[in-house]
């Protein structure tokens, strides 16, 4: 009974953070909006910086998501081994997302392939999208929890380059990608990388690139280095708010990596849009939580 | 029909081709009147399979948005607007051309650049192509007055056609104009010559494999 209740509990905070970041954006993004719309001289991106921080603030007046495309819902855990719910997590996750769906209110976005049609309800086969590390000997459980848009999640792409291509190679694939589908990404775009050996380990870095912190750095020198060119040189594109011109182009960019084949070089480019809509929990084995990406989120059950 | 209102240029509809004659791409616009919501499925169910629009859009506005409504309490099948941004133009751009042709719509909202397709619609038959700008969907839902109608709801939430009465609603950046100058190309030259120059500023610098 008690630990009914208390997957209750856990479903319920889920609900609550997850209707908590359609609405309000993480302190991170926030800032780094304020910073870049700051710079702005020209009429137009001006303009559209204005529109923005006026969206966000009746988004909170009014409690509603700020953008219609609440996304898919996708979870990427780091579960310790002895977290009292994780035989539960998995079904309390799903839950917790229908529960969003209604009480936020969040838009109906997963659609059935093959059968293609709207659950009506944000879940279905495979969705929310849940990933798993789990961490020996410990007793809590992180939970990063990302609205995947429609609009910042077309640009994504993968492909094993031919290590004759080097990072040069790794430059052209981030670059083109921005000029060709990033400028309709809805930009300041967050811009995450991945390197590895093959598509999916490539992407799924990429995915885990966008969950860091606006500003923080790869541990490798190397890539932190080439985190900061690839991030001057796409601002030098001057893609602008919304893609429509402007002095900047992204909030940054995240490189995460693994190591390869030495036949073979896996990338990835995932995008993050301005109204990046993720968040980050740790919840201990008592339940009580902490968040550390939203100071204006408080769970009261 | 258009009319200045301090320091705004708004379309109301009807909205005629003279209308648009002078608007440029760059300039900021604002609707007032009917809008729809018009997106993938309702695009392929007319340009490809041939069925009518059970709304009539012509001299009228579409928004490529799929929005967040709720249901009116108390009533039947009344709803409101909850959150209603664009979504990405150049997914319709395979249709655009045609369903311009089949629907005499006048003004095509979204995000994003359109394509060649959109380019010369606008230009044979005098309808431009705006931008909203995008993630802004609570700016947009308080600019909708009430919906009036809606259509194909067996198509779910985002997909229903939501024909909406709008009041200045706006910004409208125009991207596409009558003459068919297409803002997001002509920046796209010079976003992709400034990206030439910062790959090869960057290349030097990441022979990590040596």
């Amino acid at each position: 009974m008690t630990n009914e209740k208390n997957v209750k509990l856990l479903t319920d905070m889920v609900a609550d953070f997850v209707a908590h970041i359609g609405k309000k954006l993480p302190d991170d993004v926030i800032a780094k909006l304020e910073d870049l719309g700051s710079q702005e001289t020209e009429a137009l991106p001006k303009a559209l910086y204005e529109t923005m921080t006026k969206n966000q603030t009746l988004a909170v007046e009014l409690n509603r998501p700020s953008c219609q495309d609440t996304g898919v819902i996708q979870f990427w855990l780091k579960c310790g081994t002895n977290f009292p719910y994780i035989n539960e997590l998995e079904a309390l996750l799903k839950e917790a997302v229908v529960q969003a769906t209604f009480a936020a209110p969040l838009r109906h976005n997963s659609v059935e392939t093959f059968d293609e049609y709207n659950t009506k309800k944000n879940v279905g086969k495979g969705t929310p999208t849940v990933w798993w590390d789990i961490v020996p000997n410990s007793d809590q459980c992180e939970i990063y929890a990302y609205m995947a848009g429609g609009g910042c999640t077309l640009p994504g792409k993968a492909m094993v380059l031919m290590p004759g291509a080097g990072y040069e190679g790794v430059t052209d694939f981030v670059l083109d990608q921005m000029t060709s589908y990033g400028l309709n990404a809805c930009p300041p775009l967050l811009v995450g990388v991945g390197v590895g050996t093959s598509v999916e380990t490539a992407a799924l870095n990429s995915k885990k690139a966008l969950m860091r912190q606006i500003g923080s750095h790869n541990e490798n020198a190397n890539a932190a280095k080439m985190e900061k060119l690839l991030e001057d040189g796409i601002n030098a594109i001057g893609l602008g708010p919304q893609g429509m011109g402007g002095k900047y182009s992204v909030m940054g960019v995240n490189i995460e990596n693994t190591a390869r084949h030495p036949s073979a070089i896996g990338v990835a480019v995932n995008v993050g849009c301005w109204s990046h809509r993720r968040g980050h929990i740790i919840v201990n084995a008592d339940l009580t939580v902490t968040c550390d990406t939203h100071s204006t989120w408080k769970f009261n059950a | 029909m258009i009319e200045i209102r301090g320091d705004k240029k708004v379309l109301i509809t009807p909205v005629s081709a003279e209308d648009l004659a002078d608007i440029k791409i760059g300039d900021i616009v604002w609707l007032d009147g009917d809008l729809m919501t018009c997106r993938d499925v309702a695009h392929r169910r007319l340009v490809e399979y041939g069925r009518e629009l059970p709304y009539d859009i012509k001299d009228k506005a579409i928004f490529h948005a799929g929005p967040i409504v709720r249901k009116i309490e108390g009533t039947e099948d009344d709803y409101e607007m909850v959150s209603i941004g664009p979504t990405t133009s150049m997914r319709m751009e395979k249709f655009e051309y045609e369903f311009t042709k089949l629907t005499g719509v006048r003004v095509i909202v979204g995000k994003g650049g359109m394509g060649p397709n959109t380019e010369r619609a606008c230009k044979e038959f005098g309808a431009i192509h705006c931008v909203f700008p995008a993630g802004c969907a609570v700016v947009a839902a308080t600019e909708v007055e009430y919906i009036a109608e809606h259509h194909w709801d067996e198509l779910g939430m985002p997909e229903t056609l939501w024909c909406s009465k709008v009041k200045e609603f706006g910004p409208l950046i125009v991207s596409i104009d009558t003459q068919g100058r297409n803002l997001f190309e002509e920046n796209k030259v010079i976003f992709n010559e400034k990206k030439e120059a910062a790959k090869r500023a960057i290349y030097p610098e990441v022979k990590f494999i040596k």
